[in-house]
């Protein structure tokens, strides 16, 4: 299952690449092809971001653990499309003027949003091979929590920059506050169930209710 | 084949010289720019099929530019025209929805003769001349498009302005049938806009009922619009249905929304940013690089004087 699942994956996220390839050499980018592959190259990278944050909920929500196998590639492929984006930016649209560059990222909020959301996904970029992550045992855990302000900072970007018609960064930021409120609700709910739990005979599959435990602990030796 | 087809058109008797050369060099680069030459409208074949037609007797003007042209094509497939839709090429691809006969314009407030035109009679109002503008949307990109109108003061003339009016107002169409990006709450539609008298009554201010020597697409505005072409884009009000003569400052769509982005006057500055963006710089459609935003879209010989002793900082 996994052997095909990932070059799957792998081609699914180019296909972008490849409408936007096609697009070019059949001349159809629109009357402003740079802006055109600005806008697409961040909206794949976003939209990409998206589903990295949506493989966890998925596989708790199915049961299906081998997605897990895929957030690493997925998450890359965020950061690919969003080094197109801000390469089309730099080389095409502001022809490396430097100067104009640093301005924008200082002057103009949706690129100084846009800018921060780039550079944090370098340290998840750099940190994602295997090599990494067993160096970085249980760190490389708290590095990747990035990837929340990473991906909030991409749909302000989107919301700053539109002028008129907020319908998509809308959209976005909507899909955004769902992934991460069924994260709020799986880390409530063995909390809720150990305090329901408590005093009783512990209701919850074993694997579940130490986990719960230990944070309810942590938190209340730490406030103590 | 591409060489024969422009000769029927004509193009020349419309288009100085040069840049009837200029349009061969486009059809040698594109073949769609060619195609849209030879006038087969092949972005919008229903739309156009009841508005398509040559308009006859169109006088050369002075004011026009001799800057390479932007395509037809161009032209028609990359519109700011959010009540056809907000992406480029919502508007060519929804420009069937908008009919545009029958239509009339009012003419109304601060006038003597308050009147309700029909088009055909606006369009017959005054001698129409080809004027090749610079265009410069507010987005920091720019066209060169060959309108085909008549001074806005003809109009103006004609209705016999009262000592009060000191500014127009123009309304756009609102019908979410016939421009279905009304029926999406963008903006508080109708669109409006505004002109202080002077502006209005200026030379290079027209009422544009065409494009390329043709009857105007719907998706840049039919059947009439408004063409300053020294103000950001959006101040030239498409799809009219009223002009207001009024004694104060008019309501104007962007402004309204976002007063801090967009000013009343709106001319084009390359010294005073958009929040959000540059305006020192601009990339003209079909060019790679930018290209620095001049004063007044180059106009400023002609218009700077009506501004003297503003601050235009503040007068944004
Ligand atoms: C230095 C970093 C970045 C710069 C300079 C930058 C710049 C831009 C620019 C100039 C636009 C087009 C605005 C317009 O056409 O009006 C844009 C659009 C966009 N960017 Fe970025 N961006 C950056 C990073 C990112 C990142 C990291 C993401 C995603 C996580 C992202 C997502 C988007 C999206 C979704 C759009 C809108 C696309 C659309 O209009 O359909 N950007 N960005």
């Amino acid at each position: 299952m996994l052997i095909c699942l990932k070059p799957l994956a792998f081609i699914i996220c180019l296909i972008p690449v490849a409408q936007l390839a096609y697009g070019y050499y059949s001349d159809n980018l629109t009357a402003n092809p740079i802006e055109y592959i600005t806008r697409f190259t961040g909206s794949w990278s976003l939209i990409i971001l998206l589903a990295s944050l949506a493989v966890t909920p998925l596989r708790r929500l199915t049961g299906w653990n081998e997605l897990i196998k895929l957030r690493r590639m997925i998450g890359l492929f965020a950061f690919f499309y969003a080094a197109l984006h801000f390469s089309t930016y730099m080389v095409l649209d502001l022809d490396f003027d430097f100067a104009a560059i640093a301005k924008d990222i200082w002057k103009r909020p949706y690129i100084t949003v846009g800018f921060s959301a780039l550079v944090l996904m370098i340290p998840l970029a750099v940190t994602s091979t295997a090599g990494m992550i067993r160096r970085l045992g249980k760190r490389w855990q708290q590095v990747h929590y990035l990837v929340y302000p990473i991906a909030m900072l991409g749909v302000l970007h989107f919301y700053w920059l539109v002028k008129a018609d907020i319908r998509r960064p809308v959209q976005y930021g909507s899909v955004l506050a769902l992934l991460l409120g069924i994260r709020l609700a799986f880390r409530l709910t063995p909390i809720v169930k150990t305090w329901r739990a408590k005093g009783s005979t512990p209701l919850l599959p074993s694997s579940a209710a130490p986990r719960g435990r230990k944070e309810v602990g942590a938190g209340t030796e730490r406030s103590a | 084949m591409l060489i024969k087809k422009p000769a029927d058109i004509k193009s020349s008797e419309i288009t100085p010289r040069e840049l009837y050369l200029n349009r061969r060099q486009f059809m040698l680069s594109t073949s769609a720019a060619a195609l849209a030459f030879t006038g087969v409208n092949f972005a919008n074949p229903p739309a156009q099929a009841q508005s398509a037609g040559k308009l006859a007797n169109v006088k050369k003007s002075n004011f026009s530019t001799s800057e390479k042209l932007n395509s037809l094509k161009e032209i028609t497939n990359y519109n700011n025209f959010y009540e056809l839709g907000t992406d480029k090429e919502d508007p060519a691809a929804n420009a069937k929805y908008l009919t545009t006969r029958p239509w009339t314009v009012a003419v109304e407030g601060e006038v003597k003769k308050a009147k309700t035109y029909d088009i055909e009679e606006l369009t017959k109002l005054a001698p129409l001349e080809e004027r090749i503008y610079r265009l410069r949307c507010v987005e920091a990109w720019s066209m060169v498009i060959p309108w085909v109108g008549f001074p806005l003061s003809a109009l103006v003339k004609l209705a016999e302005p009262t000592g009060n009016a000191k500014f127009i107002q123009f309304v756009t169409l609102h019908d979410p049938k016939r421009l279905p990006g009304q029926k999406i709450p963008t903006m508080e539609w109708p669109y409006v806009e505004g002109l202080r008298m002077d502006e209005a009554m200026h030379p290079l201010t027209i009422l544009s009922v065409g494009l390329y020597g043709e009857v105007l697409p719907a998706q840049n505005g039919a059947p009439i619009r408004l063409v300053v072409p020294w103000k950001y884009g959006f101040k030239s009000i498409k799809s009219i249905v009223k002009v207001r003569f009024v004694d104060k400052q008019p309501a104007a769509s962007w402004n309204m929304m976002q007063p801090q982005e967009y000013g009343f006057y709106s001319n084009v500055n390359p010294e005073v940013d958009h929040p959000r963006w540059t305006q020192a710089t601009e990339r003209r459609i079909g060019e790679l690089r930018r290209r620095k935003t001049l004063m007044f879209n180059g106009y400023g010989e002609q218009v700077a004087s009506l501004y003297s002793g503003m601050d235009l900082k503040k007068f944004y």
